[in-house]
């Protein structure tokens, strides 16, 4: 979509509400359901990339220094990836306090 | 003209639906609507019929696979009664929410329990908010025509709705009446291949049936409203069309020796040709009566209406289902909708008549007319009644 939902018109929205561009999901934030949010000690991730295969929103990505890490816009803070790490190098702490 | 032959109403449906080049034809056989799904099988079967048919597990699936097939392209057609639509009323609402112009005839049959299996407006008036286009017909010609007619509306670009053609199942579906065909010429220039707005291909990969957010709900269903409201002056340019081509014009309300009357008789469906033969008797006895007919019964076309009681004392309005625990009849509830800002306006009595097939003669409307004309002169102006009930 070109524009976010709440800007929609009703007078703009294609008939049948069909969605002319594939692909648009990605522009949708899944990332504000969350109230836990991951926090990676660097010090203790060994790169298995668990993580990574857990995520059930393929929110984790490859940075250039070999760490995965979630993507805080698509990531919904359901603690898998924290449960999956066979290291503790994740913890789930709450979006806020965690600022 | 086209030739004049006696036919069964459902074969004449289905040769319709033939006519129509309709692609696919998606149904699950219920009584009274098999006639037509038979006969189609065996236009499809015997190679006079150039679609696919799918014999599906259940109208569940008979409306889905329309919808299938529909998104892609294809113009499809299925047909049903009573617990079949029950069965595949939750894709009504996807049909006119993704703005499929899919056709559904519907043989109009009684809602169980108790389990039966003849007409009424139960099962149409289930499906009533559904977001179709819906036609109510009055005898074979007006459905083998409406369903070139229905095509026609639903496949325009300005309105892009599925439509629900209602025919009284048995006392319209199992009759052998004269029709008039029209001629295969004259239904190709009538109706062009369907060209869809938007379908699903490969080459151009789109979405259809996506999940809406509140954020977005609201304005899709004011669009939706809007179209459906907008699609009446289309459907009366395709009748004027229609006309033209076959000398046989059609209005979203039907009037009958109305002028000057002071009672209206208000039916939808088959009966009224029954009720027309009561006006005619009426009339000759000298009484002020006349029959005002609703044939597009979604939109409702309430200017229409409104203009075809003016001046009216009296409607007596026959429903054909019941609406427990609601505001009388469903057609009387519309039509005291549809008058109830009017300064000036007709007592409207109510009778529910005719459920589940009982016989609805000329003589019970002539006594319906008469109960609520003495009724509303005693006071009684809102009067409802299930007529016919022994106490």
């Amino acid at each position: 979509m070109t524009k976010p939902e709440n800007e929609w018109t009703w007078k703009e929205i294609p008939v049948g509400n069909v969605i002319l561009e594939p692909g648009n999901a990605s522009q949708y934030r899944t990332g504000d359901w969350k109230s836990l949010k991951p926090v990676l000690k660097k010090e203790l991730c060994i790169h298995c990339g668990l993580c990574y295969i857990f995520c059930p929103d393929m929110a984790y990505n490859l940075d250039s220094e070999g760490y995965f890490i979630a993507d805080l816009f698509y990531c919904k803070g359901c603690g898998i990836c924290a449960k999956e790490c066979p290291t503790g190098a994740i913890t789930m702490v709450m979006e806020e306090e965690g600022k | 003209m086209g030739k004049r032959i006696g036919m069964e109403v459902s074969i004449a449906a289905a040769e319709a639906v033939k006519q129509a080049n309709v692609d696919v034809i998606s149904a699950y056989p219920i009584t009274p609507q098999t006639h037509i799904v038979e006969h189609l099988s065996e236009l499809v079967a015997n190679g006079e019929m150039d679609a696919e048919f799918f014999c599906v597990e259940s109208e569940h699936s008979a409306l889905s696979v329309c919808v299938g097939s529909q998104a892609t392209g294809a113009r499809s057609f299925t047909c049903t009664s009573a617990q079949g639509l029950a069965l595949l009323s939750e894709i009504t609402f996807i049909a006119s929410g993704l703005r499929l112009p899919i056709v559904m005839i519907l043989a109009n049959r009684t809602l169980s329990a108790p389990l039966s299996i003849w007409n009424d407006h139960s099962d149409a008036m289930m499906v009533r908010d559904c977001g179709w286009i819906q036609f109510f017909t009055e005898n074979g010609q007006e459905v083998y025509d409406h369903v070139f007619i229905s095509y026609r509306v639903a496949e325009d670009r300005q309105v892009l709705f599925p439509v629900i053609i209602n025919m009284d199942g048995f006392i319209l579906s199992h009759v052998i009446e004269p029709l008039e065909m029209i001629d295969q010429e004259k239904i190709d220039q009538f109706l062009p291949p369907y060209e869809p707005l938007h379908r699903l291909h490969p080459d151009q990969p789109i979405t259809m049936g996506a999940f809406a957010l509140p954020a977005i709900f609201a304005e899709t269903k004011k669009a939706q409203e809007v179209a459906l409201q907008s699609s009446l002056p289309r459907i009366l340019e395709v009748w004027k069309a229609f006309g033209d081509m076959t000398g046989r014009y059609y209005h979203p309300i039907e009037t009958y020796r109305t002028e000057d009357a002071e009672t209206l008789l208000v039916t939808m469906g088959c009966f009224g040709e029954t009720a027309s033969v009561a006006v005619d008797q009426m009339r000759a006895e000298g009484r002020s009566v006349g029959l005002v007919k609703i044939r597009l019964w979604r939109p409702f076309p309430f200017d229409d209406f409104k203009k075809a009681v003016q001046g009216a004392k009296n409607l007596v309005v026959i429903d054909r289902a019941v609406s427990p625990g609601g505001p009388k009849g469903p057609v009387g509830s519309e039509v005291r909708s549809a008058l109830f800002g009017e300064p000036v306006h007709p007592a409207v009595y109510d009778f529910v008549a005719g459920i589940s097939g009982r016989d609805v003669a000329p003589s019970d409307f002539v006594k319906m007319v008469g109960k609520a004309e003495i009724e509303i002169e005693e006071g009684n102006k809102e009067g409802y009644e299930l007529y016919g009930v022994r106490e």
